[in-house]
């Protein structure tokens, strides 16, 4: 379970041009639940999202994973329990490490790195059997640098990577922005299937009003750093797109 | 290096004068290792390399020259580069100074902290003992020379390539290469990186163990201008593992080490041909500005 107790964040604080991206959130996110987060651009979601992350610190309120607090820790350290897909889809891996020495490190994630070659052949087995349930034939390019492939193919694989070790919540910023119509349903059935399969409590940041009805089963807007609109399951499926245009009107 | 008696020949002291520049390029092996790791993979400009290569010659010719033993000397002198690798990435990571001026402020403070250390601006090694008159394996001193001066950077290659196949190793490699991922795989990056600047000068201060010993003495000034050594190295290595499209991270060490021994002997053909050793800076700095640029306007094209 995730609480987010009355936390706000503003951006250059100290200026004569304060930004205020979280108002005094709260939001308490049960375990297993997809939650779909929308928004017009600088409602404050993806600060929502970094702020959990621990890419930001909030300038107030607590952050409470399982009733631990973990307001005071580094984004490394919460890594324990979070993994993370990126919006540019360069961002969730390594180009210039192999696809293999990328899950590798992914394996590890809420682990030590520490003075062992891991990347032996039976490691390159169970990478193989994974990426082959892609079904984008990446599983023969395992010795490739990450960089010699797609964005979409690195984004499916950055998906992947997140499931490699113990996950119990996925952050997701607009996986799919950066991706072509195709590849991005691609990405986002892939998704389904790995939330599915591991039981992931997930945040998912999408400005596809169409996903964001299709998918999860909890839905936020966020406005100007605080919530909305906050339904689920059945409010949300009675969600009709139109309804959700004039949100954002 | 000895002759053998009676008058060289010109062919033996071509042999010899190439030789040497080999050699040379052997000792600073771990001086342009040391600067592939900072460069191309942690991504950061280092020039604690300066102070920490004379460092290293000073904590060597001083321990010398009060009879310590060698392997402690060694030991010694590596840690000694490593703490000012580290102070550099310290004041780079927790005081948010940008890279290169951490290293020029660590530089700059080593050149009085050597200085100290040495008591003089130079000392010499005369009649002392050290790696390559040690023990009476060989006949003489030159092949002992030739023999420390490969296994020496082959164990460092070794080390340092089974080192970055670990998964410390991938998450080193990593840091440099994206650092928001790897955060989000939960490595600390600013310990990350402070741990490579310490390595990276670690490995400098070998080779100023291995030069002090080489060229018989320490000086204040052996290092004035060395980065630039390790930089044109590693570029000459690129250039290599680009050319043959090397993937393989020890082979790219490799290659480095190559790039170090074809930077002396370029230098050993310029002052062959009768460059002034005044111009050798000149020289060195043209090449470097060269080696860098050529891929630079091969993309352009």
């Amino acid at each position: 379970m995730i609480e987010l107790k009355h936390i706000s964040k503003t951006f250059n604080r100290n200026t004569s041009d304060p930004v205020v991206a979280l108002r005094d959130l709260s939001l308490t996110i049960a375990e297993k639940s997809f939650v779909v987060v929308v928004g017009s651009n600088g409602s404050g979601k993806s600060t929502l999202l970094n702020a959990l992350a621990g890419t930001i610190r909030v300038d107030e309120g607590e952050i409470l994973i399982d009733g631990i607090d973990i307001t005071k820790l580094s984004d490394y350290q919460r890594s324990k329990w979070v993994a993370r897909v990126f919006q540019n889809p360069m961002t969730g891996t390594a180009p210039e490490l192999t696809v293999l020495e990328n899950f590798r490190l992914a394996s590890l994630r809420t682990q030590s790195k520490g003075f062992r070659i891991g990347t032996g052949e039976k490691f390159k087995q169970l990478v193989k059997e994974k990426i082959y349930m892609l079904n984008l034939g990446l599983e023969n390019k395992i010795t490739q640098p990450m960089g010699t492939l797609s964005g979409g193919q690195r984004q499916a694989l950055t998906l992947l990577m997140a499931v490699m070790d113990e996950t119990k919540i996925l952050l997701m910023d607009e996986p799919t922005a950066a991706l072509d119509p195709k590849t991005s349903e691609l990405i986002l059935q892939l998704a389904g299937k790995i939330i599915r399969e591991f039981h992931l409590t997930v945040l998912f940041v999408t400005h596809q009003l169409k996903d964001a009805l299709h998918y999860g089963d909890r839905i936020i807007r966020m406005n100007e750093g605080s919530i909305a609109e906050d339904l689920s399951n059945e409010s949300k499926s009675k969600l009709k797109i139109d309804e959700v245009y004039r949100w954002f009107e | 290096m000895q002759s053998t008696g009676g008058i060289l020949t010109f062919d033996a002291c071509f042999m010899n004068f190439y030789l040497t520049a080999i050699l040379l390029g052997l000792g600073f092996a771990s001086l342009a290792l040391g600067i592939f790791i900072s460069m191309r993979i942690f991504n950061i400009p280092d020039i604690t390399t300066d102070g920490s290569f004379t460092l290293g010659g000073a904590v060597t010719a001083v321990l010398l020259s009060h009879q310590y033993s060698l392997p402690v000397i060694l030991i010694l002198a590596f840690l000694s580069g490593a703490v000012a690798g580290s102070l550099t990435g310290i004041i780079h990571t927790k005081l948010k100074v940008n890279a290169l001026l951490a290293g020029i402020l660590v530089m700059t403070a080593l050149y009085s902290v050597n200085l100290a250390l040495m008591g003089r601006s130079n000392i010499p090694l005369i009649g002392i003992t050290t790696i390559f008159s040690i023990g009476s394996f060989f006949a003489n001193e030159s092949s002992q020379q030739i023999f420390v001066l490969i296994l020496f950077p082959a164990i460092i290659w070794l080390i340092i390539s089974k080192l970055l196949k670990t998964d410390f190793g991938l998450a080193m490699r990593a840091t440099g290469n994206n650092e928001n991922m790897i955060r989000a795989l939960g490595v600390n990056t600013d310990r990350m990186k402070i741990i490579g600047l310490a390595l990276a000068n670690g490995l400098t201060a070998l080779s100023g163990f291995l030069i002090t010993q080489i060229q018989g003495f320490a000086d204040i000034n052996m290092g004035i201008g060395i980065v630039i050594l390790g930089l044109g190295s590693v570029m000459i290595g690129e250039i290599f593992s680009k050319t043959f499209r090397i993937k393989n991270i020890s082979i790219q060490l490799l290659t480095v080490i190559a790039g170090s021994i074809l930077f002396r002997l370029i230098l050993a053909f310029a002052l062959s041909i009768g460059i002034d050793p005044l111009y050798l800076k000149l020289v060195v700095a043209v090449f470097v500005l060269i080696v860098v640029s050529i891929p630079n306007l091969k993309r352009a094209e």
